[in-house]
């Protein structure tokens, strides 16, 4: 059992034991990580998955920046209980374009990963701007000045600049017409038809119900959209993967 | 440094590490352990071999007992749906109006409709159905668009005013801000609340009267008492959705109000539909 003796040879050499260290992480990565990125069930496409509406995005970064992800997940797990009180579990296909991702780690209020147009934009609203409310139960805090803070959208470009250079397919004409598009989701009355050419599936509506554009009308735009992309009574997922 | 030798007191080999003098005694592990640890790394290999593990060109390997998250879950819920398969395929096609003259069918729809109700319905309903400001109580006897157990399993189904669904109910009150002065807004508020039984300015009420008639009638009624065609509210009683004092009432009348419901036809299974309107309507007020 000589070799058993060796290990002198890198406890005594930190620059050894560094290199040796590294190829044995090296390798749990290659075995652990890099399969993800060719998996089939992990990369599988599913129809009907875009990237967000620049007002969705926005939504996103102020459901990030409140943290909501600290209580809500955005996972619904392959299990029967889960699957007939949140909707069909969730794919992979469907973070494809969340950078990050939002599954989130903790339940303390429940799975949001399907909860777009399960309940009307005034509900959102009403229970944003005081939860307890229309949940007496809940213990969710209340984000009322979402309402009173309005966005222009000045930064919605650059936002998703920075999302393409991660990977987020958006066009040229996406990122043009970001500005317009920002504005246009939030009101029905206007010509909103080239951004549903867009982003298919994009819910047009005056969110808070009041005039202009408030971080409550991104983030009721974001909640409305989470889930409703992928079309459950045509696509059904391959059972073995 | 690397000699070994007998520590006195404890008569055990060292290792012949030595730190500053002292030195690590070289006691082998328990047997129970080691043989733990070895039999563990024998499982692992079992398990791998068993259980999808291995990543190969396009896919994991698939593992011996076939087993996939995907296919556990869909025989799960499948399991379920056979057990009560006869049930659910006879509420999803009864006659709702002879659905109590079936005391199995109707005990099944109610209690599983409560499973619905607690999942989808609370959230905006209250979880003991009692409702909130804007959104309907559904344990009194008054109903916007129809309280027998047909009329609840179509609202519930189609919903209100949603953009999803083309059968859904829908009415549109318009915003009287537009339409009428201020005073004329007073006004018909205290006619309203006279017809509901509330304290009120006589004199106001008076001019509110015909404001009431010319305006309001066409969809609330002559006498204020609704009309469930169009959800238009009894105004009559003492039931408000967003409210019966003046401040309410002329908030109501200057913006409108425009609620919506989702048309849960499009996620519920149709007798889950049938199911918590069965339990809406044992709730108290059905008719």
């Amino acid at each position: 059992m000589a070799i058993l003796t060796k290990h002198e040879i890198l406890e005594r050499s930190p620059t050894l034991l560094l290199i040796a260290s590294f190829t044995v992480v090296t390798v749990g990565g290659i075995v652990e990580i890099a399969p993800l990125f060719y998996l089939e069930n992990t990369i599988e496409k599913v129809e009907g998955v875009r990237p967000y509406s620049p007002l969705e995005l926005t939504g996103r970064d102020i459901y990030i920046r409140e943290g909501c992800y600290t209580c809500h997940s955005q996972m619904i797990r392959p299990m029967r209980d889960e699957v007939e009180r949140y909707g069909h579990y969730s794919l992979a296909a469907e973070s494809m374009y969340d950078h990050p991702f939002q599954w989130g780690s903790k339940r303390t209020g429940p799975d949001v990963a399907r909860v777009g147009g399960r309940y009307s934009d005034q509900w959102h609203v009403d229970h944003l701007m005081d939860p307890q409310s229309v949940v007496p139960e809940s213990i969710m805090p209340k984000y009322a000045f979402l309402a009173r803070s309005r966005i222009d959208g000045e930064y919605v470009q650059d936002l998703m600049e920075t999302h393409r250079f991660v990977g987020v397919p958006y066009t040229d004409e996406m990122i043009a017409a970001a500005r317009a598009d920002f504005t246009v989701q939030a009101d029905p009355d206007a010509d909103w038809d080239a951004l549903v050419e867009r982003y298919p599936g994009a819910v047009v509506s005056n969110f808070d119900g009041e005039p202009g554009i408030t971080e409550m009308d991104a983030l009721v735009a974001y909640l409305q959209m989470l889930g409703t992309l992928v079309d459950f009574s045509t696509f059904t997922p391959d059972a073995s993967r | 440094m690397s000699q070994h030798e007998i520590d006195e007191p404890t008569g055990v080999d060292t290792t012949g590490h030595e730190w500053d003098g002292i030195r690590e005694l070289n006691n082998p592990l328990p047997r129970w352990w080691l043989w733990c640890f070895y039999l563990t790394i024998i499982w692992g290999v079992g398990y791998t071999i068993a259980f999808p593990a291995w990543p190969l060109i396009n896919g994991a390997t698939a593992g011996l007992l076939g087993f996939a998250t995907r296919a556990e879950v869909a025989a799960d819920i499948d399991r379920y749906a056979q057990q009560n398969a006869g049930l659910t395929s006879a509420l999803a096609k009864v006659e709702l109006a002879s659905l109590a003259d079936n005391p199995d069918l109707h005990r099944f729809a109610v209690a599983n409709g409560a499973a619905v109700f607690r999942s989808h319905c609370s959230q905006c309903h209250g979880s003991g159905a009692a409702g909130a400001v804007g959104y309907p109580n559904l344990l009194d006897d008054d109903w916007l668009w129809g309280g027998a157990l047909a009329e609840i399993a179509y609202t519930v189904k189609h919903g209100i005013r949603n953009e999803t669904d083309d059968d859904a109910h829908y009415s549109q009150m318009p915003a009287f801000g537009d339409l009428l002065e201020e005073e004329e807004i007073a006004a018909t508020v205290q006619y309203v609340l006279q017809i509901s039984g509330a304290d009120h300015d006589t004199t106001l009420a008076q001019d509110g009267a015909a404001l009431f008639e010319e305006q309001c009638t066409a969809c609330h009624g002559e006498q204020g008492q609704g009309d469930r065609s169009q959800g238009a509210p009894n105004l009559t009683d003492a039931i408000w959705l967003y409210g019966g004092d003046t401040t309410a009432l002329t908030a109501t009348i200057t913006n409108a109000r425009f609620g919506v419901m989702p048309a849960w036809g499009q996620r519920l299974s149709p007798s889950d539909v049938n199911a918590v309107a069965a339990y809406v309507h044992g709730l108290g007020g059905g008719e």
